[in-house]
């Protein structure tokens, strides 16, 4: 069971040359909250996601990871993790992350050794069982179809068992059949207390697992349903996925 | 996770997918040995201006074929942004550099193993006596070029025009590299062969130098 | 401004009087003649070049260790300050070498070694100008001069160390030792001139690039409030609760 993390923007500025991503951005998910985060393109969305991933430092303000009251108990191990939280953050990002030229399952097993995780062996085998790509595991990722690549992504993402999952449009890409595996995916996820972050431009299944939505616009907040809200409010004005 | 251990994570992937095409090292080769012809159009060789000019034109065409080489490094990692996915998994920057250093290394090794005996038989020089002490200035010159050729792969990736980048930055640099290369390449090829110990020092000191300097400044290398 | 102005006024006129010295006021020298004089400014701006280029190192550091773009400013101002110095230390080599010795170029070690200096420092310049986003610009360029700034002392050694074994014709060595006093004199006092005008631009060209960052931060800062006037207009799907 991951540990629950959640995770706070303090008056978070970013800055490309004159190009403003995110202006004064002020969010504390916690733990165990699932987020939709909607907006049009350029809003800041991938921007705050990146951030998050700890890929790119703030020009101003703070990303923090804070661990949830329940991890009180074992407050140095807590600490410990907030210390170093690679660990426990998965990204599924714009691009897949994957290596074209490797096969499926050396793919995961490159970032299953990277995460010094257990049992490297089964658990690619699992998670390439999981996402329906076992057939495939030792296909070039060259060859795979938008979708197969798109369920490896994720899969990459979900190996370590993070606690903190950051999703950009994830649903990209992903049929009819993916979806449904994507959505129950997420499903199990939330129900062992991850934090989600979820960036979309269109209505899905999952998106009912949605607890809060928080909407960007020209790199600020505009709206937030907040941690005790109702999202649906905010999330009924998407149209739905085709 | 210790540096080492990521480094050799990060080395057998970069294997792996180089000797899955071998595309890389071949063109490295090819491209090394037209530079070695094109250089015999320039002078006649006779056995004493081999000897002469021998050394100097191999390292040079080494330094060619490895400043071309060394682009797809960094250059490779921004299709579907795989650096992304390195730099967020716990591990330090220094073992992602490291590990690619290792392998730009192997390559241009294997590259040289295979050049050398070539380059021989070209200019009627004999390698009887001098191996090993040829492979030893052979590692330490490789060793200054990886360490700097990948050091600018990952510097000229977030460039324009980086294929023409790289050799501008890289070349003017390890001019030391390639005099003292030179030399002991020439000292091991003259009637008596010698190992130059002055400029064998030399270039384990410039390797030194830059692979400090490369540890100290990794983590700017690689961030976003 | 008015104290920018004085120095600028005094630097000028220290230049002059320099000039004044190195054409007028040294002896002329025994072989070489009038093209000799030409050796004051060539020296003094070698001196100034590696002053102008450990800037830019010590510049770099401070950078990548504060992060405060000053420094970056002051890097690419002590480079290409340093450029300029190079250029015409390289120039005026050949101009007096040609009606000396026959030969505009000698590849002896000092001019060899200065030559890859300029070539170092150029990349420098050059990688600046392909690189689109300023922070990456400034980092990376920043890691760049220290691996040039480190490279430059093993340039040196190594076509020291070459050429010791491969004499060859010296132009510049030499002149140090044994110079007439008037001579030093008026050395000291170009290299002190050069020094002066070459600290000045440098400055000059620091505070250039401070305002240009600055106005950068401005447009920047308008655009992020005529954004806020038109935020009524943002096309965000949603529609708001209760309107």
């Amino acid at each position: 069971m991951p540990a629950s993390i959640g995770v706070s923007f303090h008056n978070v500025e970013k800055r490309f040359g004159s190009l403003a991503a995110l202006r004064g951005v002020s969010l504390e998910i916690r733990a165990g909250e699932f987020v939709a985060l909607l907006g049009p393109n350029g809003a800041g969305k991938t921007t705050l996601l990146r951030m998050a991933a700890l890929l790119m430092s703030p020009t101003r303000g703070a990303v923090q990871f804070t661990s949830s009251e329940a991890a009180v108990n074992d407050r140095v191990r807590a600490q410990a993790i907030v210390l170093r939280p690679e660990q426990l953050i998965g990204l599924v990002g714009h691009s897949t992350l994957l290596y074209d030229e490797l096969t499926a399952a050396e793919n995961l097993t490159l970032f299953a050794r990277l995460y010094a995780l257990d049992k490297i062996a089964d658990t690619v085998a699992t998670a390439l069982d999981d996402c329906g790509l076992a057939t495939r595991a030792g296909s070039l990722v060259r060859t795979f179809s938008r979708g197969m690549r798109q369920r490896l992504a994720i899969a990459r993402a979900l190996l370590h068992q993070p606690s903190v999952i950051l999703l950009d449009e994830p649903a990209a890409g992903l049929d009819r059949q993916g979806l449904a595996w994507f959505s129950a995916r997420l499903a199990r996820l939330k129900a062992d207390g991850c934090t989600v972050l979820m960036s979309i431009h269109a209505r899905n299944e999952s998106l009912d697992l949605a607890t809060r939505a928080v909407a960007l616009a020209g790199g600020r907040v505009e709206h937030d349903s907040g941690s005790a809200g109702d999202p649906r409010v905010l999330l009924a004005a998407l149209r739905r996925e085709q | 996770m210790t540096t080492a251990k990521a480094a050799s994570i990060i080395l057998a992937k970069e294997l792996r997918l180089e000797f899955r095409t071998r595309e890389l090292l071949t063109a490295t080769v090819i491209f090394a040995l037209v530079v070695v012809v094109l250089f015999s159009f320039a002078f006649d060789p006779t056995a004493a201006e081999s000897r002469r000019y021998g050394p100097g034109l191999l390292w040079i065409a080494f330094l060619f074929a490895g400043s071309l080489m060394l682009n797809p490094s960094f250059a490779r990692e921004q299709n579907n942004e795989t650096l992304d996915a390195l730099r967020m998994a716990p591990i330090s920057s220094f073992a992602i550099l490291l590990g690619k250093i290792l392998a730009n290394f192997i390559f241009m090794s294997l590259a040289e193993l295979a050049l050398v005996p070539v380059f021989a038989v070209l200019y009627n020089l004999s390698l009887a006596g001098i191996v090993w002490r040829l492979i030893l200035v052979l590692v330490l010159g490789t060793l200054g070029l990886t360490v700097t050729g990948t050091v600018f792969s990952a510097v000229s990736a977030h460039a324009r025009m980086r294929e023409l980048l790289l050799p501008l930055l890289l070349l003017p640099l390890l001019t030391p590299l390639l005099i003292a290369a030179v030399e002991s390449t020439a000292s091991l090829f003259a009637e008596q062969p010698a190992l130059d110990r002055t400029w064998l020092a030399f270039l384990a000191g410039f390797d030194i130098v830059f692979l400090t300097a490369s540890w100290l400044l990794c983590d700017h290398l690689l961030a976003e | 401004m008015k104290a920018r102005f004085t120095i600028t006024a005094l630097v000028a006129l220290l230049i002059y009087c320099a000039g004044y010295a190195a054409l007028f006021i040294a002896p002329d020298e025994a072989t070489m003649h009038a093209i000799q004089r030409i050796f004051y400014f060539h020296v003094a701006s070698w001196n100034a070049m590696f002053c102008a280029f450990f800037v830019a190192f010590y510049a770099s550091v401070a950078y990548l260790v504060t992060g405060k773009r000053k420094w970056d400013a002051l890097g690419v101002s002590g480079v290409e300050i340093g450029v300029i110095c190079c250029t015409i230390g390289l120039i005026t080599g050949p101009l007096w070498a040609r009606p000396v010795w026959g030969i505009w170029w000698t590849w002896d070690a000092k001019l060899t070694s200065t030559f890859i200096l300029w070539l170092l420092f150029i990349a420098y310049l050059l990688l600046r100008g392909l690189i689109g986003d300023p922070e990456k610009k400034a980092s990376l360029s920043a890691v760049f001069a220290i691996f040039a700034s480190l490279d430059i002392p093993l340039v040196y050694l190594a076509n020291r160390l070459w050429r010791t074994q491969h004499p060859q014709p010296v132009i510049a060595g030499g002149q140090g030792s044994g110079l007439d006093p008037t001579m030093s004199k008026v050395l000291l006092l170009c290299i002190f001139a050069i020094y002066c005008v070459t600290i000045l631009m440098l400055l000059d060209r620091y505070r250039l690039e401070l305002l240009r960052n600055e106005a950068a931060e401005l447009k920047f800062e308008i655009e992020s409030r005529g954004l806020d006037a038109s935020d009524s207009e943002a096309t965000l799907a949603p529609q708001k609760g209760g309107q």
